[in-house]
């Protein structure tokens, strides 16, 4: 064994190996960036805000005026919804990609922001909780419509005790379509045009919505999930050696599938309930930070949810500025700029790894 | 050190009341032809099929009653299906084999890393620690497979078809390594020379059934040859080692002749 002649290197370079020592190079520099972003998100917007008076009402300094109001009350909020939300959909797309094997998974290849359109689009039509409507009353019926499309995906995924990546995906994008479909048709049956605006932004997500109490529940849920999801980083790491592979190595795959799917599943529907479905995050964040920081959980999750906080809070910060005082919805920009970026990452991606 | 001891091994009509020991340190390969149980038998030990009669036996417990990870502390495997999805490096899925010595929130420690770079180095991929486990060469792969078996510190190893796809140099290199470990260990080999310059004993699958078992000098013989496989062959001694020897004979023209189920 000890002759055993080097096999030849190939051309590939070996800085497709990020090590452990880049993990806190990388996760100081998205902090630094994310700090930036969320200064320049207060600042910036149809009032333009200089930044020491950002400063000065951030820390209690400013006495009151309609920039500490705009700074506290309007932007903050929205600040740390981007970064719950972002954060949220990173860490749950990361997790989903391991889970169902398939790079192509994010929080909404399997049903949840359908699931979450439909609820929003049936309470706005029934007209469920009349004048609470946009601000109680959606979220829960998104949240519903989410929790109602989990319980079908995984219903339709298990066969007996097992539950495959591939059956999950089969399951999910199935789903999806029925629940479009059923959204789409509802809307037109009620021949009521303003209910298509509102659906058309819960479908593409924005973070307008944002207040001061109803960000409790996502910043909750996101800190308790990602904490949940950083402990189980071993067993997501065997998962990534296939089904036979991690279960001789101890795990039982079958449960362990099942549990992640249902805590993913959770914390998206929160999400989504928060924000709509804003896409391309929990698609695209996963790959860069996998780039970034390599495939291990431990230090995937952390860089993941920075890089998603980052990214949503850039992309919101376009949302309200670039056509100002129009606010785009912010899916829509995730996706104008993620498609090309996710397609420049696949590019760069070392050949060998199967999509 | 351990034995293995199967009593009656059955999976629906795939595997049918298989018996079969490998004492204490012993190394035994399983042959037979293309879907003859051999793959069946071992995931029933290994724990990925749960046997529908029968049982297997790490000395005296049953494998089966174990669950998943008490089952991965004492056997390690060395799986057919060796793909591995986005980019762990050839020692972080190395280490992966200290999770069943661990709890599931724990990290890996210095000692385990420490541990994998020690079963690389045994088996000659100390150089490629750092690289992506999806770059190596099949014969790489399967290497570092048995490194991670290795930091499993089984007490019973098992191998299905470790020398798949591999160049004859490394078929050699990995069955030499494996003899080489000491750990009881049960294999599945498609290879018969390699077979019985490897193993101590030999057992034959026909069928999902057992049909024979034995050093190979006793297993070997053109008759099995025959009846198992269907092929005529002879079976010399190796003229420097000793080790049986299977020369085949190309089938004669017109002369189909297939196995004896």
């Amino acid at each position: 064994m000890t002759a055993v002649a080097a096999a030849p290197a190939p051309a590939r370079p070996a800085a497709a190996t990020p090590g452990r020592g880049r993990f806190a190079l990388v996760a100081a520099g998205l902090l630094a960036a994310l700090a930036a972003a969320v200064l320049g998100s207060l600042a910036l917007g149809s009032v333009r805000i200089p930044p020491g008076q950002v400063l000065d009402a951030l820390t209690g300094r400013a006495a009151p005026s309609p920039y500490r109001t705009i700074v506290l009350d309007v932007r903050l909020p929205r600040v740390i919804l981007g970064i719950v939300v972002g954060a949220g959909l990173a860490v749950v797309g990361t997790v989903l990609q391991a889970l169902v094997r398939n790079r192509l998974a994010d929080p909404f290849l399997l049903g949840i922001s359908s699931g979450a359109s439909a609820g929003a689009v049936l309470v706005l039509v029934l007209g469920i909780g009349g004048g609470l409507t946009t601000t109680l009353a959606l979220p829960a019926g998104a949240f519903a419509g989410s929790l109602a499309a989990l319980v079908l995906v995984y219903a339709l995924a298990r066969r007996g005790s097992t539950m495959t990546g591939p059956r999950l995906v089969l399951a999910g994008v199935a789903v999806s379509y029925v629940l479009t479909a059923l959204t789409t048709l509802v809307l037109v049956s009620a021949g009521r045009p303003e209910h298509f605006q509102e659906a058309l932004y819960w479908s593409f997500g924005g973070l307008g919505s944002a207040r001061w109490d109803t960000l409790l529940m996502p910043t909750a849920v996101l800190v308790l999930g990602t904490g949940v999801l950083l402990a189980l980083a071993r067993p997501l790491d065997l998962l990534l050696t296939g089904d036979e592979g991690a279960t001789v190595l101890g795990l039982d795959t079958a449960r362990f599938r099942a549990a992640v799917f249902l805590l993913a599943s959770l914390v998206t529907a929160v999400m989504v309930a928060a924000s709509g479905a804003v896409g391309f995050v929990g698609l695209m964040v996963p790959h860069a930070a996998r780039l970034a920081v390599g495939a291990p959980h431990r230090r995937l999750l952390p860089v993941a949810a920075l890089g998603g906080a980052l990214a949503l809070v850039v992309a919101d910060l376009g949302a309200r500025t670039v056509a100002a005082p129009q606010d785009i919805p912010v899916g829509v920009l995730t996706a104008l700029t993620g498609g090309p970026f996710f397609l420049w990452l696949m590019r760069r991606r070392p050949e060998g790894a199967a999509l | 050190m351990t034995g293995l001891r199967i009593e009656g091994l059955s999976y629906e009509h795939r595997l049918r009341d298989a018996h079969l020991t490998a004492r204490p340190g012993e190394t035994v390969g399983l042959i037979g032809p293309n879907g003859s149980g051999k793959t069946t038998l071992l995931r029933c030990v290994y724990g990925t099929l749960a046997p529908t009669a029968g049982r297997a036996l790490l000395d005296g417990a049953d494998l089966r009653a174990l669950g998943p990870k008490a089952r991965a502390r004492r056997v390690a495997t060395v799986p057919q299906d060796s793909a591995v999805d986005f980019e762990l490096t050839v020692r972080e899925l190395v280490a992966l084999g200290r999770s069943p010595h661990k709890r599931f929130w724990e990290g890996d420690t210095a000692a385990d890393r420490d541990r994998a770079d020690a079963a690389l180095a045994r088996v000659g991929l100390a150089d490629l620690a750092d690289r992506p486990y999806p770059t190596l060469s099949g014969g790489e792969r399967q290497r570092a497979l048995v490194a991670r078996a290795l930091v499993q510190e089984p007490e019973l190893l098992v191998l299905d078809e470790p020398t798949n796809h591999l160049d004859i140099r490394h078929q050699i290199d990995v069955l030499g390594l494996v003899r080489t470990l000491g750990t009881t260990t049960l294999l599945a080999i498609h290879d018969l020379n390699l077979a019985a310059a490897h193993c101590d004993r030999l057992y034959v699958l026909e069928s999902g059934r057992v049909v024979t078992g034995g050093t190979p000098a006793e297993v070997l013989t053109p008759e099995l040859l025959a009846a198992v496989y269907g092929v005529e062959a002879d079976v010399v001694p190796h003229p420097r080692t000793g080790t049986p020897t299977v020369l085949y004979l190309p089938s004669p023209p017109g002369d189909q002749k297939t196995s004896s189920i």
